[in-house]
């Protein structure tokens, strides 16, 4: 981010933006930066909270009219406000209001119980499409019963790629976030949800979905092909879930 | 959070493991008061129109977001897992404010807003691997009058 400023500064812009992690930015040292104490993932602080949104976009934005330079780095001073899903409040315990049985242990099994689970996910899904006026679930262009038997048949050995004109690593990759998105928004929707954390702990530690994408972790581990080595390093199961990786 | 001290170890020996070291120049525009600016925005978090090319891994291009593009056009594509997307999916101005944006200006706060912004997705790549592309940029938001940039992360 810091480096986009610095190079569309150069060319003579004035750029001002946001700073989530402000060890980065100091050591940038780009024009202008408003570093705000929000979660990775959230630069305005809080979803539909607009006066604060804008509030943080405003400060940001008045940096510009600042003589001091060049190198400017402030504060914005509040936390994020507690919204409705309660991201920012210590909170634990959230529990999914629709109950599906815990992930079969018998991989035979997996397929009935993620397609099972998708069902029941469904209408929270479809409210939340109606609620928000779209979803950020389709680069794959496969709805979410069509990815998870793509991804049941890739484990079971059969590989096709739906999207040739990219790599499957990049495919897998694309099709992983649409069904995550796609669960995550279903969770969302439902009233009394809770932090982020705990919407990754759900996915990851409760549902079909996640522990057959553990499963895939350890297949690219194996895997010939260095991207999807790569991914089960970095860039499928996040950081703050490896600890469930046998 | 973020501060780094709130972070999980794992995930606060990531962040400041990347290196960043400062430019050779410090370079420093000044202009009108920002109530006769117009103002584009650049996202470092793979915002994209839906249908578009999706970010790959490493990817330093950048999609063009039309400014009246509805949000529900929009979707994300970055690579990283280490972040949270739930507040996108509830609201895509938690990342990508263009309505609020569009309400500064409506207020007179701003001059007017850009007729395109701009999508790259950050974290991937060295500082330096951007050059090319966030000079291209820079002569696409001249085109469009724009004299005030705002950069948002992820």
């Amino acid at each position: 981010m810091g480096a986009l400023g610095h190079y569309i500064e150069d060319e003579g812009i004035a750029t001002t933006g946001i700073s989530l992690v402000r060890e980065h930015t100091e050591g940038l040292r780009p024009p202008r930066f408003l570093w705000v104490p929000f979660e990775l993932g959230r630069p305005l602080g809080a979803p539909n909270q607009p006066d604060f949104q804008r509030e943080v976009l405003r400060k940001s934005l008045l940096l510009l009219e600042s003589n001091s330079g060049p190198v400017l780095i402030e504060d914005f001073d509040e936390e994020a406000p507690i919204g409705e899903d309660r991201s920012n409040e210590n909170v634990e315990g959230w529990a999914c209001p629709v109950n599906f049985p815990p992930p079969p242990s018998d991989r035979s099994e997996r397929e009935v119980a993620l397609l099972a689970e998708i069902e029941s996910l469904s209408p929270w899904y479809d409210f939340s499409v109606r609620k928000r006026g779209g979803s950020s679930v389709g680069a794959s262009r496969l709805s979410a019963k069509q990815i998870a038997t793509f991804f049941i048949k890739f484990l079971d050995g059969e590989v096709e790629n739906p999207q040739p004109e990219i790599s499957l690593g990049n495919f897998l990759k694309i099709a992983s976030e649409d069904i995550k998105a796609w669960y995550m928004e279903a969770a969302t929707a439902q009233p009394g949800y809770s932090t982020s954390v705990e919407i990754q702990n759900w996915f990851w530690g409760e549902t079909t979905a996640g522990a057959i994408f553990l499963d895939l972790n350890s297949v690219f581990e194996i895997s010939e092909d260095p991207l999807l080595q790569y991914m089960s390093r970095s860039s499928f199961v996040p950081r703050n879930q490896r600890f469930r990786l046998k | 959070m973020v501060r780094i001290s709130d972070l999980p170890p794992d995930d606060a020996k990531h962040l400041l493991s990347k290196k960043c070291q400062p430019f050779d120049s410090s370079p420093w525009v000044t202009g009108l008061p920002l109530k006769e600016r117009r103002v584009a925005m650049i996202t470092t978090a793979g915002i994209h129109v839906a249908g578009e090319k999706t970010f790959g891994f490493a990817d330093t291009a950048f999609r063009i977001i039309p400014g009246d593009t509805k949000s529900s056009d929009m979707v994300m594509s970055h690579t990283s897992v280490n972040f949270d997307r739930t507040g996108f999916q509830q609201d895509l101005n938690v990342a990508f404010p263009i309505d609020r944006l569009q309400e500064l200006a409506d207020a007179n706060e701003i001059g007017s807003v850009a007729d395109f912004h701009y999508g790259f997705m950050g974290g991937g790549s060295k500082p330096s691997d951007f050059e090319k592309t966030a000079r291209e940029v820079a002569g696409l938001l001249k085109k469009d009058n724009v004299d005030a940039v705002m950069l948002i992360p992820i």
